[in-house]
C-alpha cells in the first residue's frame, strides 16, 4: 500500500480526490477528526478509564470563591493580546478544576495555595486577593512569580505560584488556541523530507 | 451454593500460543500459515490499531490533556498497563528494586514501543571478554531469520558495515530533524559516532504486502498506527494470521498453569476469563510461553506437578535467573540557536531518526560492555507537562525585547518566553547492557496472590558497579556532547548518590533472561531451539531465552528466534510424520 492508499484508509481524502498533501497544509486537520467534548467517548479508551473520567467530571473540587481566584490568577500569568485569547478565554480554570481531581496531588498544594494567597493579601492589602486593585494583585505576584529574587517568608507562595504556571501553560498550551499561538503545525498526515533548505542554511548546515 | 466449574474444550489444538506480543505473534503466525491449527491466549483485550488506536487526536480531546494519570506514557500511547495493575501485584525483595511493567491487549507491549530495531551483533552471542556466559547459538545462525524479519514487516536504516552492529535489508530512513543536525555536530566533535535510526517503520510501501499502509509522518507510532505503518504484533502478525483461518485468539484470558501429564509431557493450559472469572482448560499438542520473560516464567513456575515439581521446565532451578534489563540514564536542556525558530511540521517518524551505536567496541573501561544513545527534541505537539519547570531554565537565555530577564515570571514576558522556547528543548538517553548474573531473579512470593487467585512474582535486583560506571560514562558523554553542540542543560546532573542517574531495574522495558537457553540443562533453562529440557513440548519465544541482551532494543531479537522456534516446531511435526 502506498501513502495515497494509507490516507484513503484514514479518511482523510476521498477516493479519486486531487488534493496533494504538504507538510506546509494550511487546512485544519480537526475537521476530519470527529468532534469531541470532554465526556464524549473516543474508541480505545478502556471502560475503567471511561467510567473514572465521567465520575470526576461529575464532581467538584474547588469551591466559587476558589474558582474565581484561579480564574484571576490564570489571566494575570497568560493575559490576552493581540493576538491571542486569554487563559480563561480558553477554559483554563476548568481545565485546572478537572486535573486536580484527575492527579490528586495537587489538591492541597492548590486549595492551601490558594489560602495561603488570600491570608497575604489579607495581611498586604486587607482583602482577599480577587478584591484587590490590579497593581496590589501584580504587586503580590512580584513577590512570588520570580522564584530566584523571592524572600524566604514567601517561599510558600513561590512553591504555590510555581504549580499554577505549571497548570495554567498546561491547560492554555493544548487547547487549539494555545496551539496555534505556539505555531505546532504537525498532527496531520504528510511527507518529511527533511528541514526546509532555507532553514538549514540559515543554522549554518550544508546538508539538505 | 455456586458450583464450581473448569469447562474443558474438546478440541485439541495443535498448538497453543500463551501471550500474543512480538514472540506470540510470530509464532502464531508462523505456525498457522504453515496450517497448524493454533489456539492464542491473550490476558487482556483484542485490539485492533485500525480502530482502536488514538493516532491524530488532539491535546483537548482528552480531559487530561494527554497526562500520564491512567496511561504511564500519556493518555493516548497505546499501552493498556502499566508498571502496576489493579488486582495484579507484584513483591520486591527489601534493599533490592524492580519494576514490572506488563500491557494487557492483544499484541502486548509492540503496539506502544519506540520501534527501534536493532539486531544483536556476533559479539552479542558470543562475547570475547568472558564476562557473561555465550549464547548457544551464533549471529550466523540467526542472520538468515533476522534478514527474513526485515523483508516481512519491514525496517529504515542504512549499512553501515559497523563490526557489532549488524546491517539489515532497509528502507530509506527519515531525515534529520534541526536539533538532531546540531545533536550531529556535537557528538562528531566528542568522537561519538552518530548514523541514522533504525525503526520498523514503513518509509516506503514493502514489497509484496497489500494490507498496511505506507507512514504518513506523524510521528505516533507510540498511539500504534492505523494503517498499519508501523510494526505492531496486532496489526503485523496475529491479525494477519487469523485470516488463515487457522488460529483462534481467545482474549481476555489469563493463563494460570500449564497442564502436564504423567510422563513430564505438557498436554495443555488452564485459565480464567478476566471478564465473567469463570475457568476454562483446553488442550494442544505443543505449548508456546510468549507472555513476556517474567510472566512466562511465573507460569511455569506455577505449574507444578508430581513430574514437575518445582514447576514445569524448571528441574535446573533456573527459571527467573538471570534476570536483566538495559540500563537507562539521561538528560536534557535546551539548545539557545534554536529559541524563536521558524515553524514548520517536523513530526517525522515516531521512532528514532538517528541514533548513537556503542562507538568504542571493546575498549578498555571501568565498566564492561557499552550502550547506545537515542536523541530527542523538536517541535512536538504540546500535551500535559510541555512547559512544566520553566522557571528553572527561561533566564538562562537571553532576551532582546527589553522584558525582565528573570527565571519564572507572569504575563506578557512569561507567554513570550513559551513561544521562544517551543521546540528549543533536546535531550539523550543511554541504553546499554546490563550483565545477566543468577543473583538477580524473580521467585513466586509464598504469600501473595492476585485477583486471580494466581501465586504473584516476587523480585530481587540490585544493580552492580559494572552498570553505576557505565551510567557515569553516559552522563559523562552526554555533558560534553550538549556542550559541544551548544546547548544549555537543564537538568540537574546526578552524582554517586544518585547512581549517576541510572534509572530502576525494569523500568526500560527490555527484561529478559528468565528462561535462558543453552547446550547444559543443569546451566539452562531451553535448549538452543526453544525448548524445555525437560519438557519436549513447551517452548519459550519471549525475552526469556536470551543468555544475554547487548546493549540493542530486544524486540528484532525476539521476532527472530521466534520465528527460529516456530520452524523448528514444524520440522520435529514434519519428522513425526514422515
Amino acid at each position: 500500500m502506498n501513502r495515497r492508499d494509507s490516507l484513503k484508509a484514514l479518511g482523510l481524502i476521498a477516493a479519486g480526490s486531487a488534493a496533494i498533501l504538504t507538510t506546509d497544509s494550511c487546512d485544519s486537520p480537526s475537521k476530519n477528526a470527529t468532534a469531541t467534548t470532554e465526556g464524549d467517548r473516543l474508541p480505545g479508551i478502556q471502560d475503567y478509564e471511561y467510567e473514572r473520567t465521567q465520575k470526576l467530571l461529575s464532581e467538584k473540587y474547588f469551591d466559587e470563591h476558589e474558582m474565581a481566584t484561579i480564574a484571576v490568577l490564570a489571566d494575570l500569568i497568560l493575559p490576552k493580546d493581540e493576538n491571542s485569547p486569554s487563559a480563561t478565554e480558553v477554559g483554563v480554570p476548568d481545565f485546572i478544576e478537572f486535573i486536580v481531581k484527575d492527579i490528586p496531588s495537587h489538591q492541597l498544594p492548590m486549595r492551601g495555595g490558594l489560602k495561603w494567597l488570600d491570608i497575604y493579601a489579607q495581611k498586604k492589602f486587607g482583602n482577599t486577593f480577587i478584591e484587590l486593585k490590579v497593581e496590589n494583585q501584580t504587586s503580590i505576584l512580584d513577590e512570588i512569580a520570580y522564584p530566584s529574587k523571592a524572600k524566604p517568608e514567601v517561599s510558600q507562595g513561590v512553591s504555590f505560584f510555581n504549580l499554577m504556571r505549571d497548570l495554567t501553560s498546561s491547560g492554555y498550551f493544548t487547547t487549539k488556541e494555545g496551539i496555534a499561538y505556539l505555531g505546532y503545525v504537525g498532527n496531520r498526515p504528510g511527507v518529511w523530507n527533511g528541514v526546509p533548505e532555507e532553514v538549514l542554511k540559515a543554522h549554518g548546515f550544508d546538508e539538505v | 451454593m455456586p458450583t464450581f466449574q473448569i469447562k474443558e474444550e474438546s478440541t485439541v489444538y495443535d498448538a497453543i500460543v500463551v501471550g500474543s506480543g512480538a514472540g506470540g505473534g510470530m509464532a502464531g503466525y508462523i505456525l498457522a500459515n504453515a496450517g497448524l491449527k493454533v489456539l492464542m491466549l491473550e490476558a487482556g483485550p483484542f485490539f485492533d490499531p485500525a480502530k482502536d488506536a488514538l493516532q491524530l487526536r488532539w491535546p483537548w480531546e482528552s480531559p487530561r490533556r494527554g497526562a500520564s494519570t491512567t496511561r504511564p506514557f500519556g493518555d493516548f500511547d497505546a499501552a493498556f498497563g502499566g508498571w502496576q495493575i489493579e488486582g495484579e501485584p507484584y513483591s520486591v525483595e527489601k534493599g533490592t528494586e524492580f519494576e514490572w511493567f506488563r500491557a494487557r491487549m492483544l499484541g502486548g507491549r509492540t503496539n506502544h514501543w519506540g520501534r527501534i530495531s536493532l539486531r544483536m551483533g556476533p559479539d552479542d552471542f558470543k562475547p570475547k571478554d568472558a564476562i557473561t556466559d555465550e549464547w548457544p547459538i551464533t549471529y550466523d545462525e540467526v542472520k538468515p531469520f533476522y534478514d527474513r524479519v526485515d523483508r516481512m514487516i519491514g525496517i529504515y536504516g542504512t549499512v553501515e558495515n559497523l563490526h557489532n552492529e549488524p546491517d539489515g535489508i532497509f528502507l530509506k530512513p527519515p531525515k534529520p530533524r534541526l536539533n538532531e543536525h546540531y545533536i550531529m555536530r556535537g557528538a562528531k566533535k566528542s568522537g561519538v559516532t552518530i548514523i541514522p535510526g533504525r525503526g520498523s517503520v514503513l518509509t516506503e510501501a514493502l514489497p509484496g504486502n497489500k494490507d498496511r499502509g505506507t507512514c504518513f509522518y506523524c510521528g505516533q507510532c507510540g498511539r500504534s498506527c492505523k494503517v498499519y505503518g508501523d510494526f505492531s504484533s496486532s496489526s503485523c502478525l496475529v491479525i494477519p494470521a487469523m485470516k488463515t483461518g487457522n488460529l483462534t485468539v481467545i482474549d481476555n484470558a489469563m493463563v494460570r498453569e500449564v497442564l502436564s501429564n504423567e510422563e513430564g509431557l505438557a498436554t495443555g493450559v488452564s485459565y480464567v476469563n478476566t471478564k465473567d472469572m469463570k475457568e476454562y482448560a483446553v488442550k494442544g499438542k505443543t505449548i508456546i510461553l510468549g507472555a513476556s520473560a517474567c510472566e512466562s516464567a511465573r507460569l511455569m513456575l506455577n505449574s507444578k506437578s508430581k513430574s514437575h515439581p518445582g514447576g514445569i521446565g524448571n528441574s535446573s532451578g533456573l527459571v527467573g535467573k538471570y534476570l536483566h534489563d538495559s540500563t537507562g540514564a539521561s538528560i536534557s536542556g535546551f539548545l539557545p540557536q534554536l529559541m524563536d525558530r521558524t515553524r514548520y511540521n517536523e513530526d517525522g517518524v515516531g521512532s528514532v531518526h538517528i541514533y548513537s551505536p556503542w562507538w568504542l567496541g571493546d575498549k578498555k573501561l571501568d565498566f564492561a560492555r557499552g550502550y547506545h544513545i537515542e536523541y530527542g527534541g523538536g517541535m512536538h505537539m504540546p500535551s500535559y507537562g510541555t512547559f512544566h519547570g520553566i522557571q528553572n531554565y527561561n533566564h538562562l537565555a537571553p532576551r532582546t525585547d527589553g522584558l525582565p530577564q528573570e527565571a519564572g515570571g507572569y504575563g506578557a514576558a512569561l507567554k513570550k518566553d513559551y513561544y521562544r522556547f517551543y521546540g528549543s528543548r533536546v535531550g539523550m538517553a543511554g541504553r546499554g547492557t546490563a550483565i545477566a548474573r543468577k543473583e538477580n531473579y524473580c521467585e513466586i512470593d509464598p504469600n501473595r496472590v492476585d485477583k486471580f487467585g494466581i501465586p504473584v512474582l516476587k523480585f530481587n535486583y540490585k544493580w552492580s558497579n559494572e552498570e553505576i560506571k557505565q551510567a557515569k560514562h553516559m552522563i559523562d558523554t552526554f555533558q560534553e556532547i550538549m556542550h559541544n553542540m551548544g546547548a544549555v542543560i537543564t537538568s540537574n546532573i546526578p552524582g554517586e548518590e544518585q547512581l549517576y542517574g541510572l534509572e530502576a531495574p525494569g523500568k526500560i522495558i527490555h527484561e529478559g533472561g528468565t528462561t535462558r537457553m543453552g547446550n547444559d540443562p543443569k546451566t539452562s533453562v531451553l535448549n538452543k531451539w526453544g525448548q524445555a529440557h525437560d519438557c519436549k513440548n513447551l517452548y519459550v519465544v519471549d525475552a526469556g531465552p536470551f543468555v544475554q541482551q547487548g546493549d540493542k532494543n530486544l524486540t528484532w531479537t525476539i521476532l527472530a528466534l521466534s520465528m527460529r522456534t516456530a520452524e523448528y516446531i514444524l520440522q520435529e511435526k514434519n519428522k513425526l510424520n514422515s
